[in-house]
């Protein structure tokens, strides 16, 4: 469905973004004297590079406090970088002007996981669709006709939209942040475990509205999640996160057929699927370790089957192991 | 003779005033045998943890069991009085949670919980009630169980709880063990580590197992027998490798086309239309029939009763058969 050729809508090179304070002036003379440690800081994003090109979903994989929530608010312009750029359609997001600035923030969106914190509690569904779009100038006419517009194309009946957000189920919710998000006529969606809240049938419908938005608008996704499953059905690309670092990057089908890094095949051997017939459960080993205490070289060396003493000491780097996909392990060295 | 025997057991909460109450669990049959694991699956509402509740004797009130018989090792639960529930409980029947914090004093140490849960029910020493909280924790794959038993719930990671929780729950090899979602809150791969400990533990201690859950992929691989619930009420009953590869409730069709990875990828996906009703205001006859695809007035005029075929059970007089189905 996408083209390599395409130019892509967001890029970013070599972000990072930390958490974490340097301290107060005493802090630091302590610091430098010796006498005290250094704050801790977590990377939650270590130098990634990936770009999203235009009209296509990349799918964006990773267990808890990996830091795929962090680099999807980074990419949606939400969190600002510590370190790198970050660039939208070409052009350097900190060069831009205010206006062009305004015009990137309104063309992204974000879709969150928990419905209900993300809508005003007291405000009718209707004001919550229109509101933006209304402060931007962008209703030319009926701000009524408007809301109906946009809350049907999310699936959402406009009868309903004099209610307040705490009268509907999860997914009516859902569709209300959609046709929010949808009012300001986005182009690119960060979708960030959009469903996961959401009953096994609710989410069905609600990847099959991203599905069909996205052949009548035109949009490009980064659907952050967890889940294998919804994933590798929605995306046309995968990036797999480990500890802040994409440890592979490719098209889904080659992703899901020759998966390369360690981490990325334990990962992917857990994908949820029926399958009748007693199956053991093969575990990776151990837990994600803390980011504020990462390990050194190869961020996943404590749990990988093939570690060797290089893993343990350098950093691999994230190169391409076939056309379009990328992966940084050491054993594609040797 | 099965372990436990669910018979017509109805729970109700109390609805509109002067109404009818509603009854969160309506008329549900089931059996477990030892050293078996029935997947309870259904979706948020549908009874189903109300259902292990219900079991435990723990369904708070207003809640009550107003109906049915639950049978276990050929006991009626309902004769036994509360001291007799409490020895039971903990002792032979034990149950996970989704949170572990929810099992888990977070004022005291591990090994304090651990070594209450075991002097609750029996009496043994200081030093040998430890030592076998030690080897619960190694057995559930916790590193150095000897030095854990001094942390804190607050110490471990939300997968490390779990573990701890289930450790406890195996303290007394029970013969049940009812397990509420206790994977659904942690990551696929402590998930997978979570299930096989699991599944191991029930095997080597031919415990009869409850593992109720929304997931169709974690009851695929692990449970021998599922019951899928909906509204409060069983709509099919069956051996896993019968009812997962050739459904007969349009409801168990619907939640297997829900699922992505039986999905052509990029398709869209077949999904069920609209919302589980709310109990107060259920549909007569099958409350399912506004969802449904195969609905006939027919199916509006009384709860439809159970068709049994073989080891199979489900409440449809439009039932799904494969020869009928276009996919």
């Amino acid at each position: 469905m996408t083209d390599q050729s395409t130019r892509p809508l967001v890029e970013l090179r070599n972000v990072s973004r930390k958490f974490g304070s340097k301290g107060d002036i005493a802090d630091r003379i302590a610091q430098r004297l010796k006498l005290a440690k250094p704050k801790p800081v977590v990377h939650a994003v270590d130098s990634v590079d990936l770009s999203i090109r235009q009209g296509e979903v990349l799918g964006l994989v990773g267990e808890s406090g990996c830091g795929k929530s962090t680099l999807g608010r980074v990419v949606a312009g939400i969190l600002p970088p510590s370190e790198g750029d970050l660039y939208w359609k070409g052009s350097d997001r900190s060069r831009l002007s205010f206006a062009d600035l305004k015009a990137a923030d309104l063309a992204t969106q974000m879709i969150f996981q928990n419905p209900m914190a993300a809508l005003n509690p007291r405000m009718t569904v209707e004001d919550i669709v229109t509101e933006a779009p209304h402060s931007h100038g962008m209703i030319p006419g009926d701000r009524r006709a408007y809301a109906d517009r946009y809350l049907e194309m999310a699936g959402f009946d406009p009868a309903m939209k004099r209610r307040y957000p705490h009268q509907f189920s999860g997914g009516q919710r859902q569709r209300v942040n959609i046709a929010r998000a949808l009012a300001v006529q986005p182009e690119f969606l960060v979708c960030d475990e959009s469903v996961a809240a959401l009953d096994v049938s609710i989410q069905a419908q609600v990847i099959n509205l991203f599905m069909d938005l996205r052949e009548q608008l035109d949009l490009t996704y980064l659907f952050v999640s967890h889940d294998l499953g919804v994933v590798e059905h929605i995306s046309d690309r995968v990036a797999i996160m480990y500890l802040g670092r994409i440890v592979e990057e490719a098209p889904v089908e080659e992703v899901y057929a020759r998966p390369n890094h360690p981490y990325t095949r334990a990962l992917l051997s857990e994908v949820p699927r029926i399958e009748v017939g007693k199956r053991k459960f093969e575990a990776i080993k151990g837990e994600l370790p803390s980011p504020l205490d990462p390990p050194k070289g190869c961020h996943f060396h404590p749990r990988c089957p093939f570690a060797m003493d290089r893993c343990r000491s350098e950093v691999p780097k994230i190169r391409e192991v076939a056309s379009g996909h990328r992966s940084a392990c050491h054993l594609n060295d040797g | 003779m099965p372990l436990l025997d669910v018979q017509s057991l109805v729970t109700e909460f109390p609805g509109a005033p002067g109404g009818p109450g509603n009854r969160a669990v309506n008329e549900v049959s089931f059996a477990v045998e030892r050293g078996k694991v029935l997947g309870l699956v259904g979706e948020s509402g549908s009874g189903k943890s109300v259902t292990g509740f219900s079991i435990m004797g723990l369904v708070d009130r207003p809640g009550r069991v107003t109906g049915g018989r639950i049978l276990f090792d050929g006991q009626d639960l309902a004769s036994l009085s509360g001291e007799e529930m409490r020895q039971l409980r903990g002792r032979r029947i034990a149950m996970v949670f989704q949170d572990p914090m929810m099992t888990l004093n977070p004022v005291l140490t591990i090994g304090t919980q651990m070594t209450e849960a075991i002097t609750a029910h029996e009496k043994v020493s200081r030093a040998e009630s430890r030592a076998r909280a030690r080897d619960a924790l190694g057995q559930v794959g916790i590193p150095s169980p000897e030095e854990r038993l001094s942390a804190y719930p607050h110490e471990f990671s939300g997968g490390m709880r779990q573990r701890v929780a289930i450790a406890i729950a195996l303290l007394h090899n029970p013969d049940l063990i009812i397990a509420d979602e206790p994977t659904t809150a942690l990551d696929v791969t402590i998930q997978s580590q979570i299930i096989s400990e699991f599944q191991r533990l029930a095997e080597t201690h031919n415990t009869a197992v409850i593992w109720i859950t929304h997931d169709l992929a974690i009851v695929s691989r692990l449970a021998d027998d599922i019951a899928v619930m909906y509204s409060g009420r069983l709509v099919e009953t069956g051996p896993v490798s019968d009812v997962l590869t050739d459904p007969r409730h349009p409801y168990t069709a619907g939640l297997i086309g829900s699922v992505p990875s039986q999905n052509t990828r990029g398709t869209r996906l077949r999904q069920i239309p609209g919302m589980t009703p709310s109990l107060g205001r259920l549909p007569s006859g099958c409350a399912f029939r506004t969802r449904c695809d195969r609905a006939t007035e027919a199916c509006a005029t009384v709860p439809p009763p159970e068709t049994h075929e073989g080891a199979r059970g489900f409440r449809c007089i439009h039932p799904v058969h494969p020869e009928l189905l276009t996919q």
